[in-house]
């Protein structure tokens, strides 16, 4: 039993929680997930660590409506409980100084990158963040990227905010402009699948947090298995980052969708048992 | 070994055993047929997903019981890797003292009504049976009794929680909560050690929670001893991942000192052949896990699962035949079991190999998959398999497979769950360092299950590398019993 202590809308769709979690708030680092489960019938699911205060004994996850658990968790109000809370799961990021890192979120792909971006500036690397999204209300986390950032440029689909555009023309204008020595990307697998082409095209090495299907989030049961480098990886025990160049993100797109039918008709029940 | 012997043959010695002895001839008793199990309808059980097997009544158990010849020199009980006293309890139960039997069982074993239902008694105790060794009958239904004497106990409301010595306040842990877990906590509680078990899910039990279905073991059986457990100053931790939540240096820093690891063997292997990740492709732990743990088949629970009208299982160990029985239930038409060797090799158990039978199972022996095909989405739609012959036995002393060259051909698939075994679970090994491994990932250790690393101690899955609920538990019991040793040497004479 995990109690909400903090609730924050960023959007329609994009909330910040602070959960009750002590020794998970001291064990993680940047690059971590939870799995959480809502309550006795809900399913698994991953969700990254965007923070934490071992002081407090709190995480902090930032969630975007999805389906029915994420539409779920953005109705609890501070004071509920998520009935399970498990982590920190995953390989945390390999955080050195490089030199000039280029950073790029894509929709609520910036929450995972904030403690991300956070460790590379604190590690005394020149930091080149990139977030975007559909539109003005779906940026998030602006002020904390900036404060973290050397230089950042926000990009939306329509214009709304920012430069108009996607985000890989934000990272382009940064390469164009100085030499960059490693990216990290995070975002809908389209996304990062399109900032790996550039940055290939560039040279320029390159890591991908990935967001598979998963269950129990320790190895056990194969579901969050991809292909990098021609071998499969399970992304919950080996990742979640992996070398964007070599992972084969059109099987992952495919993937992503295994359930899309039962999940479509398990949302539309959802919404229909709230009238 | 000599200890045991003297005491066997005391206990046989005892006034009560004498009588019952005398009552019937050996001739009558070996003339009484085996009893057999009441199961449900194959027809009906086969979509449904309550027990198969309806257990024994009281008269019939009385008159199994009666076969058994309360032999000189039991052999049986060499067959059991917890060594119960096998004729003691059969007779309790001829005796019609029910609840008597039932203590005897828990002398040795914590979990009784589940290895009744699970062991593979066929090469175990009642393989040893005087019976099927000497008479060439049909060994004693030990399983049976045994499991009707732990169900008649614990539905009678009489059970009782096991005497625990007084509270000595050193506190140890288990990694995991499978049958080695349980069975070493409950020892180690017994001797008065304050037990915390971490388990990494949000359910206690490993396999026989998540991986064993519910027409084979219902999950009521389980948490019935586990509430048992409780009571004896258990403390359970759920989302607890040793290695990851906090590490074994950091529970020692916290107080604890002495571990058993008994995290399993959790990591699926896959064949790496074409198709594999397709959609639709499962693991046999995924398949299970999405059914049994996350009641995925239900209609109010919001996890998902694929199951269609042509599920292709690969492989032949229980695990095969959880899985296929289990695509039956969710509507298969057809739902096949695609083994590479043939039904004599299999090493399922036999009544499972029966009932899946039963049940309308097909099965694909000598026959191996060698390709998945699946559409633009990704979803798997068949399968290229290739014949295979027996040739040499091998290592395990199994005939090994060979393929029969140009005999590919393709059937029609929708879901495939592959269940051709599992790894060690390698998050302990890697977080704890010094902890010396096999090359195949399982940990090493001595003859009291003690690891490479004093105190910590491993057993089951995760020593043997996939084995059984009853070795897993002896296991547990083992160290709990060297743990124990131990620890009084240093702990406590100070
Ligand atoms: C390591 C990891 C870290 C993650 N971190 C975060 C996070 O910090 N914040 C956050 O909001 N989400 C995060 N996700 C994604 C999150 O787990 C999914 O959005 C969630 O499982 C959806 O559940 P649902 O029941 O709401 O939707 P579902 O009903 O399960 O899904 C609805 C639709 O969303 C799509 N979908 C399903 N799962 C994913 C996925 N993993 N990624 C993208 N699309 C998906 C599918 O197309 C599906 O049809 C993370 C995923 C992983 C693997
Ligand atoms: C489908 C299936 C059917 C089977 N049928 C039979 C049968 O009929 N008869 C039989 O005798 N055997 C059967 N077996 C085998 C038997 O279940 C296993 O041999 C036995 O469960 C092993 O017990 P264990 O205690 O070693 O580990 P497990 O039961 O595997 O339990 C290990 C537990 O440890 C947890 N864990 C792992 N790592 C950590 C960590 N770092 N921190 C916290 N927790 C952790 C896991 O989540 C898991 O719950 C079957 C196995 C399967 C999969
Ligand atoms: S525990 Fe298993 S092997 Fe031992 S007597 Fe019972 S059924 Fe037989
Ligand atoms: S060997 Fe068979 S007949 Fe003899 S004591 Fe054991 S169960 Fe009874
Ligand atoms: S989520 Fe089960 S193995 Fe990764």
């Amino acid at each position: 039993m995990n109690k909400i202590v903090e609730k924050v809308i960023f959007s329609e769709n994009v909330t910040k929680f602070v959960v009750e979690a002590p020794e998970i708030a001291r064990s993680r680092k940047a690059g971590h997930f939870v799995i959480i489960r809502l309550d006795e019938s809900g399913e698994r699911v991953p969700l990254t660590i965007a923070g934490s205060d071992p002081e407090k004994g709190t995480i902090t996850l930032v969630v975007q409506r999805v389906g029915v658990t994420s539409a779920k968790l953005l109705e609890k109000n501070v004071g509920d409980v998520i009935k399970d809370v498990a982590g920190p799961l995953g390989t945390a990021t390999h955080i050195a100084k490089v030199g000039t890192v280029l950073a790029a979120g894509g929709g609520v792909g910036v929450a995972p990158l904030l403690p991300i971006v956070e460790e590379f500036k604190k590690a005394g690397n020149r930091v080149l963040t990139v977030i975007a999204a559909r539109n003005k209300n779906l940026i998030i986390l602006e002020e904390e990227m900036r404060r973290y950032s050397d230089e950042l440029i926000i990009m939306t689909d329509d214009g709304s905010y920012g430069q108009k555009g996607l985000v890989t023309h934000g990272m382009e204008s940064f390469i164009n402009k100085e030499k960059i020595s490693e990216a990290i990307v995070i975002g809908p697998a389209i996304m990062m699948k399109y900032a790996a082409l550039t940055t290939k095209k560039y040279g320029i090495p390159t890591q991908a947090s990935l967001n598979t299907i998963m269950v129990d989030g320790t190895g056990m049961c194969g579901a969050c298995r991809v292909t990098v480098g021609g071998k499969t990886k399970f992304v919950c025990v080996d990742g979640p980052e992996f070398d964007a160049h070599q992972v084969d993100f059109d099987e992952m797109l495919l993937k992503l969708n295994a359930y899309k039918t039962e999940e479509k008709e398990a949302y539309e029940r959802y919404l229909k048992s709230k009238n | 070994m000599e200890n045991i012997l003297e005491y066997l043959k005391e206990e046989r010695a005892q006034a009560w055993r004498d009588e019952l002895r005398k009552k019937i001839k050996s001739k009558d008793r070996t003339a009484i047929v085996r009893v057999k199990m009441h199961e449900q309808d194959h027809d009906i059980r086969s979509r449904n997903n309550l027990e198969v097997n309806l257990g024994l009544k009281k008269e019939e158990a009385v008159i199994e019981a009666q076969r058994c010849l309360d032999c000189v020199t039991p052999t049986c009980i060499k067959g059991c890797p917890v060594n119960i006293n096998i004729p003691k309890f059969v007779k309790k139960i001829e005796k019609e003292d029910f609840l008597g039997a039932a203590k005897v069982l828990k002398e040795t074993n914590s979990l009784p009504a589940v290895c009744g239902r699970v062991c593979p008694q066929e090469k175990q105790c009642e393989q040893e049976c005087f019976y099927t060794q000497k008479l060439k009958l049909a060994p004693v239904a030990i399983g049976y009794l045994e499991r009707f004497a732990a169900d008649f106990e614990r539905e009678s409301g009489m059970s009782s929680t096991p005497d625990v010595a007084e509270n000595n306040g050193i506190k140890v842990a288990s990694i995991g909560s499978g049958p080695a877990a349980l069975a070493w906590a409950s020892d180690m509680a017994r001797f008065g050690y304050k037990v915390t078990v971490f388990e990494a899910l949000h359910e206690i039990g490993g396999v026989l929670k998540y991986g064993i279905p519910e027409f084979r073991l219902p999950n009521k059986i389980v948490d019935f001893e586990i509430d048992n457990m409780k009571k004896m100053g258990i403390e359970f931790r759920t989302n607890f991942i040793v290695g990851k939540t906090m590490t074994i240096d950091d529970l020692r820093e916290a107080g604890y000192k002495a571990f058993f690891v008994g995290s399993g063997a959790g990591l699926p292997r896959f064949m790496n052949i074409p198709g594999e990740n397709a959609i639709g492709v499962f693991s046999a732990n995924e398949y299970l896990t999405r059914i049994n743990l996350m009641n995925a088949a239900k209609i109010n629970f919001d996890t998902p699962v694929l199951s269609g009208l042509n599920v292709a299982i690969i492989g032949g160990g229980n695990t095969a035949m959880d899985s296929v029985r289990t695509a039956k239930r969710l509507g298969a038409e057809h739902a096949m079991i695609i083994y590479r060797r043939s039904e004599e090799e299999m090493p399922a158990r036999i009544e499972e190999v029966k009932h899946a039978k039963e049940e309308g199972i097909e099965f694909l022996n000598l026959n191996n998959p060698v390709e998945y095909k699946f559409d633009k989405n990704g979803k798997v739609t068949s399968m290229i398999l290739q014949k295979m012959v027996l040739g040499e036995p091998d290592a395990s002393g199994r005939r090994s497979p060979v393929p029969l060259e140009n005999s590919e051909y393709e059937i029609p698939v929708d879901t495939v769950v592959v269940a051709v075994g599992t790894s060690p679970n390698p998050l302990i090994p890697a977080s704890v360092s010094g902890l010396k491994t096999t090359r195949w990932g399982t940990i090493v250790v001595n003859e009291d299950m003690q690891s490479s690393i004093e105190d910590i101690y491993a057993g089951g899955d995760i020593v043997r590398g996939g084995a059984t609920v009853i070795l897993a538990m002896g296991d547990g019991r083992t160290a709990a019993a060297a743990m124990h040793k131990n620890l009084a040497k240093k702990l406590l004479t100070k």
